[in-house]
């Protein structure tokens, strides 16, 4: 490519004072993410898949030590003042958390929480803000948006909440959207249509998508290109089809057979 | 349902659950119903708190002759004072609640969410007010600016809000943590917004029920400081105040003493029951099955 790529993640390393010295959370991990593509990180827990996703948005503990360099647009986000930061967060790099009850605020209504973001990053005054949270809801399918908007969390069923944080991530229009199992919290038939939609918004938006997740079923429907995470790094890297079907490293050989399949008796 | 936590509450719901709180609800009606009656009373009766009526002087309480309650070793009306010192008390423990509640949920709610630094200096500032020894430093603020109703409100509020501040930079330090915290500083929603419109809110169910518990014990505080002589400048009464001028006099007339400590007693305890009923409406896991049982 002749072009910087949207982000590019060199030599990262990460590590948190722990109990026991420091802990490593990633390790001179390199990655690069193109504009409009599906990156999927597998990976078990602990392999620093959220850790390299917070790295990114700058919400690593203060205490941690952070070295290596992540470039948004060629643009160093490591380091970064908060002001700067803050205007990339949300408008150019949004992200979608896995339990979507806790990641949105029980006090404030649905319409209240997603016209936020247009309002502090455009300065869209309150109203239009408002007409866009709604037009963002009828986007990722919720039934009678302006009932729902006037809701609270706690009174909409969990894909609908994933639906509102989805709706939440694109309403800044961003480039890169960081999602972080996003299904994990949902019951089967809810994680299909969550994946739809991510899908569907994906083409609608052009943003990149960066999908984490212990499910290789989840990354194998949607992911173009897959990177395999273990103790920190990226063990292999390849596209979809090609890490299914020749998987290089032993890691990867492992992680596919433990999956269940339905065509061997367990 | 996974993270049905108790915090959805402050809503209707609330209120219903309020509302089969029984004692929490008859606490409302008694506390309303004499701070109603201290508002018109006053304005309606023959009588005002101030005008001596020297041959009507430590009369008893009785049906005839309109002294109620009777009259105070100056004949004034006690019935009147009663409720005037109500007025008061209630004005300043209302006042000063509010002055304490307001500074201590914003000094608390940003150390506990700045963190690091600014969180060590602020709370140090704070121990360093606890150890100000309280009745000396009123006596030095009445000393400098004489007895006004406004300094109770500033003494009082001024020392209350310690408390508070430190509940509520516990409650914002594990707020902090809290996914949708990130997920509103990955919306890139900067710090001033985050307190007012994250942060705050949440803390609403926990500073509502502390707020419940300070009125009463400011109450008090102003009591125990009229008791002494620092509160309420004369003719002027507190509930306080009464008590002390009935407190002199009490071996030959008690009801002086015993009208005033009685009202003074009935709102702390009024209080105390709307605080123990909020908290068992907005901790739904708790209590409050009980009570709608009963």
């Amino acid at each position: 490519m002749n072009e910087d790529p949207l982000l590019q993640i060199r030599d990262l390393s990460v590590s948190y004072p722990g109990a026991h010295g420091r802990f490593t959370a990633l390790c001179e991990l390199n990655l690069e993410v193109s504009a409009g593509e599906c990156l999927g990180l597998v990976g078990e827990s602990g392999s620093g898949k959220t850790a390299l996703l917070l790295a990114i948005l700058g919400l690593l503990p203060a205490q941690s030590s952070v070295r290596g360099s992540i470039r948004y647009r060629g643009g160093e986000l490591l380091g970064l003042e908060a002001a700067r930061l803050n205007a990339i967060r949300g408008a150019r790099i949004a992200m979608v958390f896995q339990e979507p009850m806790s990641a949105l605020n029980p006090y404030m209504r649905v319409i209240d929480q997603l016209s936020e973001v247009p309002h502090v990053h455009g300065g869209m005054s309150r109203r239009k803000a408002r007409q866009r949270a709604l037009e963002m809801l009828e986007a990722v399918h919720i039934g009678e948006p302006e009932r729902r908007a006037r809701q609270y969390p706690h009174e909409l069923s969990g894909g609908m909440r994933q639906r509102v944080m989805i709706a939440m991530a694109l309403i800044g229009e961003p480039d890169i959207v960081l999602a972080d199992e996003p299904t994990t919290a949902l019951d089967v038939t809810v994680q299909a249509q969550i994946l739809s939609l991510l899908q569907e918004m994906r083409e609608r938006t052009g943003a990149a998508l960066v999908l984490v997740t212990h499910d290789l079923g989840v990354v194998a429907q949607l992911a173009d290109r897959i990177g395999v995470m273990r103790g920190g790094r990226i063990v292999e890297q390849a596209e979809c089809t090609q890490l299914f079907s020749q998987p290089q490293h032993p890691y990867t050989q492992a992680l596919l057979s433990a999956m269940p399949r339905l065509e061997y008796p367990l | 349902m996974p993270g049905s936590t108790p915090e959805y509450v402050l809503n209707s719901a609330l209120w219903q659950r309020l509302r089969c709180h029984r004692g929490a609800m008859i606490a409302a009606g008694v506390l309303l119903l004499l701070a109603l009656s201290s508002l018109i009373v006053p304005a309606l009766s023959p009588y005002d708190y101030y005008t001596p009526q020297l041959d009507l002087i430590s009369q008893p309480p009785t049906l005839r002759g309109g002294h109620l309650l009777g009259t105070d070793p100056l004949g004034r009306d006690l019935l009147i004072r009663v409720l005037w010192g109500c007025r008061i008390s209630l004005l300043i423990g209302l006042a000063a609640s509010c002055i304490s509640i307001v500074v201590g949920v914003l000094w608390g709610a940003i150390a506990g969410y700045a963190g690091g630094t600014t969180d060590a200096l602020m709370m140090r500032m704070v121990d360093v007010l606890y150890s100000v020894p309280f009745v000396p430093f009123v006596i030095v603020l009445t000393v400098l600016f004489g007895r006004e109703l406004w300094l109770m409100f500033v003494a009082i509020g001024a020392v209350s809000w310690l408390d508070i501040a430190r509940i509520v930079r516990g409650e914002a330090l594990s707020l902090k943590r809290r996914e949708f915290i990130e997920a509103a500083r990955v919306s890139g929603v900067r710090a001033a917004r985050m307190i007012r419109r994250h942060i705050v809110p949440n803390l609403l169910g926990v500073v509502i029920i502390y707020a419940t518990l300070t009125i009463p014990t400011v109450i008090l505080f102003e009591a125990f400081m009229s008791f002494l002589g620092l509160g309420v400048r004369v003719p002027l009464a507190s509930l306080g105040s009464l008590i002390a001028d009935g407190a002199s006099d009490m071996q030959a007339h008690p009801h002086l003493l015993l009208v005033p400590a009685t009202v003074l007693a009935t709102i702390v305890y009024c209080f105390n029951f709307i605080g123990d009923g909020l908290r068992d409406a907005l901790d739904p896991h708790d209590r409050h099955d009980r009570h709608e049982q009963a």
